[in-house]
């Protein structure tokens, strides 16, 4: 029962979210807008409900499945990706690398500049 | 009475949902297997081997990829809902959060800009479409969002959907190797870059190593959804108009 709540209180977020960005022409998707509401309602309520709990480690728990039905619509896009591999597979591998790299060399620095007192947590020391 | 026809049954597997939906977990399902198998190595991805074995059957079996999807669109749902619950890892780590969401605000924004400039400048030197480069442009961004961003500045929002999953799939199988080349051990650090490049996958993965990690890279994933959606139309106008 409470794996139901926790499940119909993401979807009713989900649901004020798809509908807020289609009344509002926003360029977000409505998920996001849905957790964006339900992290403010976290934060209203001041902690996690039992069955909000369970329902979202379920889902969370097995995220990567999600995507599979996606990823194999590779398939219907097999000549283009054959014409075109090359700059296509460059930029998949080079800027994905590069953005991970820039991103976490910002955090970095900017942590180290405007939050002066946060240490890392170091778990290997070497 | 009549002898059970296998074609009959075939005929009523092909068109019902409950094949596409059934195979998409069997092979999900084996992969996670295969990956615990081989001690978790981030190669052995769960999502590609999946999608390997999948395209491997509806090809041998000539099942269409859109009869495929009528049974596997029931997954494919899930990512709306599981978007939303990534607000609770979040919230969870609040107290960092409060103290970090300046730098983490400048590295999100950074990072988005970096990733759409970047894979359109390198696909057009290298020779990629119009129609390719825009596809790739938001290709870090979460999957929906993504493919709205696609059809809005006129790519293809089928194509620009794979290329996110393999985009996903390159940041959760190189990302902690990087991390570790370049001493880079934070992990909120760690956790926003992967949300930054990879999206809910690299989250996935991100989870796996801690829930720090995973926290961080699920709010950066849900930040630079936002920002994709904000500057990327902006950005391809931009070069658009410089280039």
């Amino acid at each position: 029962m409470s794996f139901l709540v926790g499940v119909t209180l993401l979807l009713v977020l989900q649901l004020i979210g798809e509908v807020t960005v289609r009344l509002l022409a926003w360029p977000v998707p409505g998920p996001v807008l849905g957790m964006i509401l339900l992290f403010v309602f976290l934060l209203a309520r001041k902690g996690v409900s039992e069955s909000l709990a369970t329902a979202s480690s379920g889902l969370l728990a097995h995220l990567s499945l999600l995507f599979v039905p996606a990823g194999v619509g590779v398939m219907v896009h097999g000549d283009r990706l054959m014409a075109e591999w090359l700059p296509v597979v460059a930029v998949l591998l080079v800027t994905t690398v590069l953005t991970m790299l820039v991103t976490a060399a910002v955090m970095m620095l900017a942590t180290r500049w405007l939050v002066p007192g946060y240490r890392t947590e170091e778990k290997d020391h070497e | 009475m009549n002898e059970p026809d296998l074609a009959d049954i075939w005929v009523y597997l092909a068109a019902s949902p409950l094949l596409g939906l059934t195979m998409t977990l069997l092979a999900y399902l084996a992969a996670f297997r295969i990956y615990q198998r081989a001690g978790g190595s981030p190669l052995l991805n769960p999502v590609l081997v999946a999608m390997a074995l999948i395209i491997l059957v509806l090809l041998v079996s000539g099942i269409p990829y859109q009869d495929y999807f009528e049974g596997a669109q029931f997954v494919h749902f899930l990512l709306g809902p599981a978007t939303v619950a990534l607000a609770v890892p979040l919230y969870e780590q609040l107290s960092r959060l409060r103290q970090l969401w300046l730098p983490v605000s400048l590295a999100i924004v950074s990072g988005v800009v970096f990733a759409a400039v970047s894979s359109i400048l390198l696909a057009r030197v290298l020779g990629a479409t119009s129609q390719t480069q825009l596809s790739l442009a938001p290709k870090s961004a979460t999957a929906p969002v993504a493919m709205g961003i696609s059809d809005a500045i006129g790519g293809l929002p089928s194509l620009t959907a794979v290329l996110v999953v393999v985009t996903g799939i390159v940041g959760a199988v190189l990302g902690t190797r990087l991390f570790q080349w370049f001493g880079i051990r934070d992990d909120s650090v760690k956790g926003i870059a992967m949300g930054v490049a990879a999206h809910g996958i690299g989250t996935a993965r991100a989870f796996q190593v801690s829930k720090q990690m995973g926290a961080f890279s699920g709010l950066a994933m849900a930040l630079s959804a936002f920002a994709t959606a904000m500057l990327v139309p902006w950005i391809v106008d931009w070069i658009e108009g410089v280039l």
